[in-house]
């Protein structure tokens, strides 16, 4: 039997909490998941700083993408396979890039991808197309599989259906992440009937539609995702500690071009500092690393960088406050001027954080909101935008909320302000 | 504070006017690929690169009155314009200064249709291969669009004018 359909001789399972059992049956999956790289996810929490939010949540993106994959084979096990619309051959690049869809993301995803300007999904697909372990396992199919797998990761393979199994307003990824998040943080709201879901899921030409009569299974995930995303995501705290965490790679960044000797050499970010990353560099890196390094420079000399490690080792955090720009943005400049004057580097120490969510949307010509939107099956087999049928969902589709804080270290200014009337005046401006 | 909000208020500024959502994604895309210090991540959505950073940012400078969205039915489509207002002017001389050469960048590429700018920005997300497997990628993702092999040619023309502009 080729390596591609070879199976185990007994199936493999993960006990997991929210789906269960992930099962595996192929070799390929069973080797994939134990190479380095797809071990490295082991080290990379996936909800970056919302564990100093939400205590519980100190899951991984190796859970994650486990239950994508798990998500993705139940979709073509149970309910695509024998569809004149979906093709077997697909299959296995499917769930191997629904195992493999997070590989690149580095430690504190977001805030890491920011201050070293990285992509994630870049990253993935070097390493699937690298020197590495992964592209070892996956050559053994074929010498052109790491490409497709890289490809559906890129959203540039061909056929389109198996992209969006892994991306799009409805698919594998966002199901797992709202259940698993909302079972690891506690909270109530990311839980929605999946396997309703899974039931009335159905393969298109180019992408998995909704059978009419699983419309409002679908509204409860939309809702689940909403509230997520402001109760959760958006947490401001969570907030106050991934500005913290992008202040202190910002600093030590420009320490480093400065050519401040650390007191201890931060040997595995010299290449992320210099621009000169190697895929064995950034597999290396992980969040293990960077609390060891966090942890040493609370000890060195430059007060910035080891104040702001304290802060976010001991979540002394910043306070916030909120910030219509449409009103304050004068605020900003004058808060700027004030901090210059108290002798407070507002380049650290105060910062401006938006978030925005758009919960659903659909294409309108002439409009660059870039989503595909979900399609509704009639019985009749044609294909109705969600919205059309959804009173819930129209109400809140192009509907982006935002919202705006200013990040501040109230604690300072507050044991500091009967010394120096500038704190009293910067704290009585930002809390208006 | 507020320095990426700058440049962007900057770039409309120099563009006079940008006609289009999309456009305007577009264009400020093609300048971060040109070297031009914009900050907003991208990435490839179905219809080419995308920035939520960018629209969040646009959408907070309209809310704080430098720039001025307005709407216009177009009968199948509705078209979205960007001007920069009195205070977004005085706003973006708080900023430093641009590099000289991206006036005429931008004024390029504002010549432009947004459908050509989007075949160009996606072309550009698939510089790191070479050129024809460039115009297989763009093919895959743009199915629908179906950009000929004279579209393509003028693409890749327009990016070399636009590289040796970037550098002028």
């Amino acid at each position: 039997m080729s390596y591609e359909h070879e199976k185990l001789a007994e199936e493999k399972v993960f006990k997991d909490p929210v789906h269960r059992y992930i099962h595996v049956r192929d070799r390929v999956i069973w080797d994939v998941i134990g190479t380095r790289e797809f071990q490295r996810l082991r080290r990379i929490r996936q909800l970056g700083t919302t564990y100093l939010v939400f205590h519980g949540a100190e899951h991984s993106r190796f859970q994650h993408s486990l239950g994508v994959y798990e998500i993705v084979r139940r979709i073509i096990d149970s309910g695509f396979g024998g569809r004149p619309e979906w093709n077997e051959d697909e299959r296995l690049v499917a769930l191997c890039a629904a195992l493999l869809h997070d590989l690149g993301h580095g430690p504190f995803s977001h805030a890491f991808e920011k201050v070293f300007d990285l992509d994630h999904e870049k990253f993935t697909q070097a390493i699937l197309l690298g020197d590495t372990e992964v592209n070892a396992v996956l050559s053994r199919v074929s010498p052109e599989f790491p490409q497709r797998v890289a490809d559906v990761v890129g959203k540039t393979y061909k056929d389109k259906l198996v992209i969006s199994l892994i991306s799009s307003q409805i698919d594998a990824d966002r199901m797992d992440y709202l259940q698993r998040d909302a079972y690891y943080t506690g909270v109530q709201y990311g839980h929605f009937d999946m396997e309703r879901i899974l039931r009335v899921m159905r393969p298109a030409e180019e992408q998995v539609v909704i059978k009419s009569s699983g419309m409002h299974a679908v509204e409860d995930y939309i809702m689940s995702r909403y509230q997520m995303y402001w109760q959760v995501y958006f947490h401001p705290v969570s907030r106050s500690a991934e500005v913290i965490l992008i202040k202190i790679l910002h600093r030590a960044k420009a320490l480093y071009k400065d050519g401040y000797r650390f007191l201890q050499d931060p040997v595995p970010f010299r290449s992320f500092f210099d621009k000169t990353i190697t895929i064995e560099d950034y597999i290396s890196l992980d969040e293990g690393v960077l609390f060891t390094y966090f942890q040493l420079w609370m000890k060195e000399q430059d007060p910035i960088l080891s104040d702001l490690c304290r802060r976010f080792i001991n979540r002394k955090l910043f306070q916030y406050a909120e910030f219509d720009p449409a009103k304050e943005y004068r605020k900003i400049g004058q808060l700027d001027s004030l901090f210059k004057e108290a002798g407070i580097d507002p380049e650290y120490y105060l910062v401006t954080d938006s978030s925005s969510d758009l919960p659903y949307d659909f294409y309108r010509p002439g409009e660059e909101n870039e989503r595909v939107p979900i399609y509704l099956q009639l019985p009749n087999g044609e294909l109705s935008e969600l919205s059309r049928s959804s009173d819930i969902v129209d109400a809140i589709s192009g509907k982006r909320r935002t919202d705006h804080k200013i990040y501040f270290p109230e604690d300072i200014l507050e044991a500091g302000q009967e010394d120096n009337p500038l704190y009293k005046e910067i704290l009585q401006l930002v809390r208006g | 504070m507020l320095a990426e909000h700058a440049k962007i208020v900057q770039m409309i500024s120099l563009a006079d006017e940008v006609n289009g959502r999309k456009k305007l994604q577009k264009m400020v895309y093609i300048l971060k690929k040109m070297e031009f210090s914009f900050v907003e991540k991208y990435e490839l959505h179905m219809y080419g690169p995308y920035s939520e950073e960018l629209t969040l940012r646009v959408e907070e400078l309209c809310e704080m009155g430098f720039l001025d969205e307005t709407c216009t039915d177009k009968g199948s489509y509705v078209q979205y314009t960007y001007q920069v207002t009195e205070d977004g002017l005085k706003f973006s001389e708080t900023g430093d200064a641009p590099k000289q050469s991206l006036a005429p960048c931008i004024s390029k590429l504002n010549e432009q249709s947004s459908r050509f700018l989007e075949l160009v920005s996606t072309l550009l997300y698939f510089d790191h291969l070479e050129r024809t497997e460039q115009i297989e990628k763009v093919r895959i993702v743009k199915n629908k669009l179906n950009f000929s092999d004279e579209e393509m040619d003028a693409a890749f023309a327009f990016i070399a004018e636009m590289s040796a502009c970037a550098v002028a």
